[in-house]
């Protein structure tokens, strides 16, 4: 994000900090997330073109498609990161397009967001980066937040790795954690960014399982970004696949595998 | 036979016409890293700018500005003594042999003291800290730049002007005028040291000569200056490492031009204050 794309957003008050982790995760099972006619582009490159998904509560959504096509973009837009040049972002029913900081940042404590490779605070402890968050915006004392990092660290099955910090750890292993702090102020929307991009295919598929288990015992909506199609058929209910800047198709795995489109197929082929 | 005459006529003809692109092209070169630095000066103002914003609201990050407070401040602080002692220590030498040619010797601890708490405490406490600090910070924020923590810090709902540039930059404000005090201390000591060794006199009488004619304005002035040079560096450096691009060589570019910049603001300043100083302190 360029330095006056950020002031539109840090031009705000600073965030509030709410007393307890309230679940935001979904009151009815409605629309978690919904893009309309969303457009972006970064000088004469146009990314998005008009693209229009919903993403409904308790549902994972996969968004496929070649490398530089916007799927990474498409995330940063719903978390606030980047500004879209046109169209609109609801999200449990909010419109988050031009919302100040405090706004903002009420609608950020509802998401998590696993990057692609983690984003872990290096100078920090695997403990310390799920307590980040939890420190922030609640009111937990440390026995209360140290109790929650060991429940989020035992739900990813990394409990004994407390003190370590980033670099001690594996990729995978980083994922997880990145996955734990996602979780930590009880997300109704869960943003993934690529979660078993450079993984072997071992991790990749705990990693998967990891998102489903979670996924279904916090009944988010999810959208993972993946080039993995073995990954998206396993954690998504639907898929879409994102080619010239709008949603190609969008449907089951078995829809995409039907599909007569020759994009459509040469993509599935090559991911088969 | 003219010049002319030598060239061949081919080149001339394709001269004539270029005469208006070549001067397109010298324009254009000119004017291109004019309009850079333009750009990052009204860059740098913008960020400035979100770094005060951000800092009026809570919360305002105490732990994290003790943290850089004990990185910027306590782990420079060997360094800054390390230069200000070996400064202290050749300034004594070269200014006895000088002094004595005058027949001034007994001036040397008033003449050390003074140009060691006025000019060089200050100027080379602010360029080694540029060196060591800036290059810590563009590199620090450059790293993170590029591995998506500052996204990841903006994404958990945390300001990162606030979190990551502001406590960093009081930080180096607060402390360039304790290392400073470090460096004049440790520049007095190995002076008279140095001074001591050649021409044995107590430490006291060194101080009591040395101190003589100096006033509260001698300590305040100085002291300002490096108020002025923690800003910059704290500044320049965050900036710089909370806009780096491309990767591992995009950190190296910003802890190189993290240096090179607040190194050259702070000997500028410095060029700016002492004249500002001289004119409200004469």
């Amino acid at each position: 994000m360029t330095l006056p794309e950020q002031q539109i957003l840090l031009d705000m008050p600073e965030s509030s900090v709410t007393p307890t982790i309230e679940n935001s995760g979904p009151k009815s099972d409605g629309q978690a997330v919904v893009l309309r006619g969303l457009h972006k582009s970064f000088g004469p490159q146009t990314v998005l073109n008009g693209v229009n998904l919903t993403v409904n509560s308790g549902d994972t959504l996969a968004i496929l498609g070649r490398s530089g096509t916007g799927k990474s973009v498409l995330l940063k837009l719903i978390i606030g990161l980047q500004q879209p040049d046109s169209g609109s972002i609801l999200v449990q029913g909010q419109e988050i397009t031009g919302l100040d900081l405090q706004a903002m940042n009420e609608i950020r404590k509802k998401m998590g967001f696993l990057f692609q490779n983690a984003a872990l605070y290096d100078s920090l402890t695997v403990e310390q980066n799920i307590a980040f968050p939890l420190k922030r915006h609640t009111k937990m004392t440390k026995s209360e937040r140290r109790d929650r990092v060991k429940e989020l660290l035992a739900s990813v099955g990394m409990e004994g790795d407390l003190k370590k910090k980033p670099s001690d750890i594996s990729g995978g292993m980083q994922k997880r954690v990145g996955l734990a702090r996602a979780l930590a102020l009880k997300p109704g929307v869960l943003l993934l960014d690529e979660p078993t991009a450079g993984l072997d295919p071992i991790t990749s598929g705990e990693i998967d399982e990891l998102i489903l288990k979670l996924q279904e015992e916090n009944h988010m909506a999810a959208i993972v970004v993946t080039h993995d199609l073995q990954s998206a058929k396993t954690i998504a209910d639907r898929l879409a696949i994102l080619h010239e800047g709008n949603v190609l198709i969008e449907g089951g795995f078995e829809d995409l595998e039907k599909s007569d489109n020759k994009f459509v197929m040469e993509f599935m082929k090559r991911d088969s | 036979m003219s010049h002319n005459a030598s060239i061949p006529h081919r080149l001339i003809s394709q001269d004539v016409p270029q005469a208006p692109s070549l001067m397109r092209a010298t324009l254009s070169s000119l004017w291109s890293p004019f309009n850079g630095f333009l750009e990052w000066f009204g860059e740098l103002g913008i960020f400035a700018w979100q770094v005060m914003r951000a800092a009026v609201r809570r919360p305002f990050e105490g732990r994290e500005l003790l943290r850089q407070l004990d990185e910027i401040g306590s782990k420079s602080l060997p360094l800054v003594a390390l230069a200000g002692a070996a400064i202290g220590a050749v300034l004594s030498l070269e200014s006895r042999s000088s002094l004595v040619r005058f027949g001034a010797k007994s001036m040397l601890p008033a003449a050390l003291v003074f140009s060691i708490i006025h000019e060089t405490g200050p100027i080379v406490t602010g360029l080694v800290v540029s060196g060591r600090v800036g290059a810590g910070i563009g590199a620090e924020l450059g790293s993170m730049k590029v591995t998506e923590q500052i996204d990841a810090i903006e994404a958990s709902g945390v300001n990162p002007y606030k979190y990551l540039a502001f406590t960093r930059i009081v930080a180096c404000i607060l402390m360039l005028p304790l290392l400073t005090l470090a460096a004049d201390l440790f520049g007095i000591m190995f002076g008279w040291i140095a001074d001591t060794l050649i021409d044995p006199i107590s430490f006291t009488k060194f101080i009591h000569h040395g101190f003589g004619g100096t006033t509260f304005s001698d300590f305040l002035a100085p002291t300002f200056r490096t108020l002025v040079f923690g800003l910059i560096i704290g500044m320049i450096g965050c900036f710089q490492g909370m806009r780096t691009r491309g990767g591992t060589a995009g950190v190296g570019l910003s802890a190189t031009s993290s240096v090179v910049l607040s190194s050259l603001f702070v000997i500028l300043a410095d060029v700016v204050l002492v004249k500002l100083i001289l004119v409200f302190f004469p």
